[in-house]
């Protein structure tokens, strides 16, 4: 149908309408707002003071900048280690049959039939000193100090600087998993995985594999094949997948505050800490700008260097053809 | 040999009850442009993917340049494939598709460079190195799938139904080229096809394949004009079947009582005997009908009877002629040209001489 473009222009409109107030009502306004109250002090009783500068100035805490540091580097652990199990997994969902593909794409989203925060308990039962996994860890843990023990010190070093050494006998006290940052990335990676895994598995849907049989075709290993060639190809489920973790991984509060113990206080904790212990609001939202800021700039770099790239692929794209065309009417 | 380049050993492959690749055997020889011809199903594609790596024989070898490759990783044969659907990488640029097995071969920028824009120039393709595949016409996604496969030299490029997407005007062209392409680089050409046209008109040999056996294998004239069976004979162009039982021998000739037409005499390589039944196909344009009698000078020893036209149907090169005699139909094809002009024209339900060389009739074995 070719309507009046101005009357399908108010049509679209309409339609976008509803999630736009949606959007604008619970996400623009409620951001303006915690902007707007970093710039007032706070009362005692958990109130919004005047307007003031005296939060900001606050906010230079010894303590933050680690926190923050803390946090970005967590997230992008969590974020590598999910997508990493995601890569496969989503490449294998997608070349099974359709009667697998619906069953274990099925069970990989079984889990959200479970309450979050009941899920993380259970896994502080697992993690729990006397639980099982505690004692496979320390069992582990022995055997490669009795496989190690024995090697003179300074190639013992060497074992122990790599990491797949102990330094020294095991201490069950100082080898918990629970409440330490292990914990809390490895319990994170479960509870996003499932978020990495489904927009690869997506894209890898999409894909056409053959392509990989042409890479091989012409002389590629599986491995360069799927590395230039099925990478590339899902590279916008990638992406997705990427945000999906880093994005709740920046912001995680409840698996730090369940299984991180004193060793992992993330930024979520401090923010929850401020506004619901402290009942400072204003210090709350500090916060939470901060890092929003913190997080928004790698990425907003990151766009723009990918639109400077794509500019310079058009105009070498351009110069290459004016250059062919030139040649091609002189001779 | 050279005729030995390429070896198809006894080569069979099953998927599941159905056997798709039967016992194969046949070989190649280098710089040959040699077509797989069959219908669909026959096995062509199988086939070609036991030469890539693809797919694993059960059993059976294939050699190359006397080398044992039946179980090789397809990265370690130097045979590429131009895939039906192209498979051009999406993501990369038309430049970088092709110079991907040249990355792959480790090979100085320069040299890359240097083989990369020689071929696109081949291909008459330089305006568009830096375009995505996205951005290309059919015909040109085929010519840059050709050079991908062909830019780093293989040993034997596989080309599996690589016109069927496009035009038929597009493919009578890209048949020229991928001609002259061959001309050119002089490597080892191995063509799939279903359409018989263009297996004919390109290949130094076709095996022609029905059920995943090979049926015939020899040159395009040697299979149009002396089929090995009837399957090849109906597959391969038009034809008419004879069906009938020999009922003499005379010398390098034959006699044939067939169903509902006056018996016809035919050349007999075969040594077939009198009494076997037989299956005698005589190609449309190889009969003439006319309405007045043969010339004497055609000879004693050709075929005549006389039959009733019962429909003509005008093609443009030729006319078509269905004459049927006691419910059989024969086909028989003729020319338009000024010089038969001073013929009588032939209308429906005329009687008319139908009338063949015996040599023009081939006979294969009844089923
Ligand atoms: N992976 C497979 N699994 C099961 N059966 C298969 C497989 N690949 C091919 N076949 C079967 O083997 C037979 C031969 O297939 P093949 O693709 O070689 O035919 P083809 O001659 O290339 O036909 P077309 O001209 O239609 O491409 C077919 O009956 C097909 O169904
Ligand atoms: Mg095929």
């Amino acid at each position: 149908m070719t309507g009046n473009p101005l009357r399908s222009r108010r049509a679209e409109w309409l339609v976008t309408l509803p999630s736009l107030l949606w959007l604008g009502l619970f996400f623009a306004v409620p951001a303006v707002i915690v902007l707007a109250f970093t710039f007032h002090g706070h009362t005692p009783n958990g109130g919004v003071g005047e307007w003031s500068l005296e939060t900001w100035r606050e906010l230079v805490d010894p303590d933050y900048p680690a926190i923050v540091w803390n946090t970005i580097r967590i997230s992008f652990e969590v974020t590598l280690w999910s997508i990493v199990l995601a890569l496969p997994c989503a490449y294998a969902i997608a070349r099974m049959n359709s009667r697998w593909r619906a069953i274990v794409a099925g069970s990989i989203m079984l889990p959200f039939w479970t309450s979050f925060v009941v899920r993380v308990f259970a896994w502080k039962t697992m993690l729990h000193p006397d639980g099982w996994l505690q004692s496979c860890y320390l069992t582990f843990l022995r055997v490669r100090e009795w496989m190690f023990g024995w090697l003179p010190g300074s190639l013992k070093g060497l074992f122990v600087w790599m990491g797949l050494a102990n330094s020294g006998p095991v201490d069950p006290a100082a080898s918990t998993i629970l409440d330490s940052e292990a914990a809390v990335v490895l319990v994170s990676v479960y509870s996003f995985l499932p978020f990495a895994i489904m927009p690869i598995y997506t894209a890898a849907e999409k894909f056409d594999f053959s392509l990989l049989e042409a890479a091989r075709d012409l002389g590629a290993k599986s491995f360069y094949a799927f590395r230039k060639i099925f990478i590339p190809g899902i590279k916008q489920g990638l992406i997705s997948a990427i945000l999906m973790v880093f994005i709740p991984a920046i912001g995680s509060y409840v698996i730090p505050q369940m299984l991180g113990g004193t060793d992992c206080v993330l930024i979520g904790n401090k923010i929850f800490m401020r506004a619901i212990q402290n009942r400072n609001i204003p210090h709350a939202s500090a916060l939470a700008t901060l890092m929003a800021v913190s997080v928004l700039i790698p990425i907003a770099c990151a766009m723009w260097w990918k639109r400077r790239q794509n500019a310079r692929d058009r105009k070498r794209l351009e110069a290459e053809t004016a250059r062919l065309m030139i040649g091609g009417a002189s001779s | 040999m050279s005729n030995e380049f390429l070896i198809f050993d006894h080569v069979t492959k099953r998927f599941g009850a159905l056997t798709a690749v039967d016992d194969v055997s046949f070989s190649v020889a280098k710089g040959e442009f040699f077509s797989l011809l069959g219908p669909s199903g026959c096995g062509k594609t199988t086939l070609l993917r036991m030469l890539g790596g693809f797919e694993r024989p059960d059993s059976g070898r294939i050699y190359l340049e006397g080398k044992d490759i039946t179980d090789l990783p397809p990265n370690q044969r130097r045979i590429h494939t131009v895939f039906q659907n192209y498979a051009l990488f999406p993501t990369m640029t038309i430049w970088d598709n092709i110079a991907f097995s040249l990355k792959l071969a480790k090979m100085e920028k320069g040299e890359i460079e240097e083989k990369v824009d020689d071929i696109l120039e081949m291909i008459q393709m330089s305006e568009h190195a830096w375009k995505y595949p996205s951005q290309l016409s059919g015909g040109q996604k085929q010519r840059v799938a050709i050079a991908r496969a062909l830019v780093d030299r293989p040993q034997v490029l596989l080309l599996d139904e690589p016109l069927a997407a496009l035009d038929l005007k597009l493919r009578q062209h890209m048949l020229l080229e991928l001609d002259t392409i061959h001309d050119q680089v002089g490597i080892t050409f191995l063509y799939v096809t279903h359409d018989q046209g263009e297996a004919m008109s390109l290949s130094d040999r076709i095996a022609v394949l029905n059920r995943g056996k090979v049926e015939q294998l020899d040159g395009p004239a040697k299979i149009y004009e002396a089929p090995a069976s009837r399957f090849v004979a109906s597959f391969i162009g038009d034809t008419n079947f004879l069906s009938g039982e020999i009922v003499a021998v005379d010398g390098d000739y034959c006699t044939i009582q067939c169903e509902g037409f006056p018996a016809v005499k035919a050349f007999n390589d075969r040594k077939i005997k009198v009494g076997d039944s037989v299956d005698l196909s005589v190609r449309p344009e190889k009969i003439r009908v006319t309405l007045a009698p043969p010339p004497p000078e055609k000879g004693a020893s050709i075929n005549v009877f006389l039959s009733t036209v019962k429909d003509i149907v005008y093609q443009g090169v030729y006319t078509k002629y269905w004459i049927e005699s006691s419910g059989k139909r024969l086909a028989a094809l003729k020319p338009h040209s000024r010089f038969l002009l001073d013929q009588e024209s032939i209308t429906w339900n005329d009687e008319v001489f139908v009338w063949w060389h015996p040599d023009d009739g081939y006979m294969v074995e009844a089923k």
